[in-house]
């Protein structure tokens, strides 16, 4: 399909405005990124529901968990680096372990975070908050995934990480298509090997990638994660045992996100072999999305060289 | 406040004590110290200022109190105890294990805890969240929060002050228990706070400083927060409390090691008898 015109941001705009309109207890926070979170028609139609806290991360995601503990639902957002490693404990205990209800949303997600750099870019998000109990962690891969999850993640009662490509990608899904906290979506059948990808890069990376392989003969599934935690443990075992090997692919370290969330199942299950892309063991730092995504062997040809050193073992 | 008013609230506030050194005592160790510097406070609040409903703790029309410092959980549950939110005989069990009143305040535990708290610096922030969701349904109800002077060293308070003067909260009442000592030391020692009430004032809190042991020292601050609060565009409230940790115990008051310390219930038994 073509890319579409829309941003990310914008379609995470306009599904909070909608939702916002049948549930006034949806409340909007922002620190000081707005305008990069392009949240703004949100403010415009809910002005009353919409606070900017200025840069403050840590008091933000403490007036979430107070609004939550009064039955509100904040959509709180920052840059992913911010939502995860500064605000850590805030989040950890304000609102997981208070059990309250908290949609923390991470921008800017691995290399997407580009010229920002190092410091802006999460690569171990994923990995921060697999660990915090209770709560879902998700990346929408394009404008219809992440519609259904951000409207998935207002009707689950309990705290939400959830990554946000800001920018427009290319659609996977048709408009309406249904999502489920929880459930990954088969996008391509295959027998060979199951490439399991989370987001936008990763996804369309492993889609090319079972291009490439098809041209040599392996038949490659591919697998939309969507969800880290839960992860989809039935989707992902029917088609690491019909592959018997299983390639993850993800915009983050390849240790404590999705690769290990796939290896802790397949380990425990010992239904596939297992080979993981990701960032290894490194920060990021400057450059295009392009560069870094080739800086960091986050490719399609990264991808179809593990599957096929596991599918011919 | 009449003398017999008074004199009700300092006989709440000697019952709020003596339950308090008697939980911690029969635990045998616990975070006296800072239990004992809010006890006029929370006799005050539970017993005078507070609109709360023991038979509907989440009542939405209550105020609500967030005890940032959340290790003082133990003088807080004697106040709800004896307000009736849950029977006397919980108190006994705190710290235990399966127990619904744990070291730091929980509110999926303990009927009448607004918010859990415990990792220092979070409570105000919280107590922001709070009132203003009850700004957006329109209640009038107040939000209190009590923050330890040592849990002002962490710089989320002060992110916390900017955000509740720019929102007006002017339904939120806070506490700071100044009792002057830390974990490591004298505040002044470790990380010296200086002259509390002119900082939340020149974050744009209107501030006071009384006799955190004066029921009617504090009662007239908060008496005043509240008719500010009747205002439009009123600005949010910090009251200093003067305290002295370990207040009323004589084994523990004014020293630093009643921060979390050790006694047994003899000792307990022995200070509850000294105060009458």
């Amino acid at each position: 399909m073509a890319t579409p015109a829309k941003e990310m941001r914008a379609v995470y705009a306009e599904t909070l405005v909608e939702l916002g309109a049948k549930n006034k207890d949806i409340v909007l926070l922002e620190a000081d990124l707005m305008k990069a979170s392009g949240t703004g028609p949100f403010q415009a139609a809910y002005p009353e529901r919409t606070f900017d806290v200025g840069v403050a991360e840590a008091n933000m995601v403490g007036v979430a968990a107070g609004l939550s503990a009064e039955g509100k639902i904040p959509f709180a957002a920052t840059f992913g680096c911010f939502a995860t490693r500064r605000v850590f404990d805030q989040f950890f205990v304000s609102c997981a372990y208070a059990r309250l209800n908290v949609k923390l949303v991470g921008t800017d997600p691995g290399v997407s975070a580009a010229m920002n750099g190092g410091t802006h870019m999460p690569f171990e998000d994923l990995a921060l908050m697999r660990a915090v109990p209770g709560i879902a962690v998700l990346e929408p891969s394009d404008a219809a995934s992440l519609r259904g999850l951000v409207a998935a993640a207002a009707e689950r009662k309990g705290s939400v990480y959830m990554r946000l490509h800001r920018k427009a990608v290319p659609d996977l899904y048709p408009a309406g298509e249904k999502f489920e906290i929880g459930k990954a979506k088969l996008l391509r059948e295959g027998k060979h090997v199951a490439i399991v990808a989370l987001g936008s890069i990763m996804v369309n990376e492993a889609l090319k990638a079972a291009e490439l392989l098809a041209k040599e003969g392996i038949e490659a599934s591919v697998v939309d994660a969507l969800s880290v935690k839960p992860l989809d443990a039935e989707l992902v075992l029917r088609e690491a045992r019909k592959c018997g090997a299983v390639v993850t692919a993800e915009n983050h370290q390849a240790s404590g996100g999705l690769g290990s969330a796939v290896a802790e199942l397949l380990a425990e299950t010992g239904a596939a072999r297992l080979a993981r892309i990701g960032v290894k063991d490194e920060f990021g730092e400057v450059g295009t999305q392009d560069y870094l995504q080739d800086r960091f062997g986050l490719r399609a040809a990264n991808i179809a060289e593990a599957a096929k050193a596991l599918a011919k073992a | 406040m009449t003398k017999e008013e008074l004199a009700v609230l300092e006989a709440k506030a000697k019952e709020i004590r003596c339950k308090t050194i008697d939980a911690i005592g029969f635990l045998g160790v616990g975070h006296i110290g800072g239990a004992l510097s809010i006890v006029e406070l929370l006799a005050l609040l539970y017993f005078k200022e507070m609109r709360v409903d023991p038979e509907n703790p989440r009542w939405p029309g209550r105020d609500r109190l967030v005890l940032s410092k959340g290790h003082a959980g133990p003088a807080l549950y004697s106040a709800l105890a004896m307000k009736g939110f849950f029977p006397e005989e919980w108190l006994h069990s705190l710290n235990k294990g399966g127990t619904r009143l744990p070291s730091h305040c929980d509110r999926n535990l303990t009927p009448g805890i607004d918010m859990t708290t415990g990792s220092l610096g979070q409570g105000l922030s919280a107590a922001c969240g709070i009132a203003l969701a009850n700004r957006l349904e329109g209640r009038d109800s107040f939000t209190f929060a009590i923050i330890g002077d040592g849990e002002t060293n962490e710089g989320q308070n002060w992110e916390a002050a900017l955000f509740a003067a720019h929102q007006k909260l002017g339904r939120l009442v806070a506490f700071t228990d100044y009792n002057k000592m830390q974990i490591d030391g004298r505040t002044e020692q470790v990380l010296d706070l200086g002259r509390l009430e002119e900082k939340w004032a020149a974050f744009g809190w209107e501030s006071a400083r009384v006799d955190g042991h004066d029921i009617a020292a504090i009662a007239a601050a908060v008496e005043a927060a509240k008719a500010r609060a009747a205002k439009p565009d009123a600005k949010p409230t910090m009251i200093v409390l003067d305290t002295i940790k370990g207040k009323g115990a004589a084994f523990c008051e004014g020293s630093v090691g009643s921060h979390n310390m050790a006694f047994d219930y003899e000792t307990a038994k022995k200070a509850i008898a000294e105060l009458g």
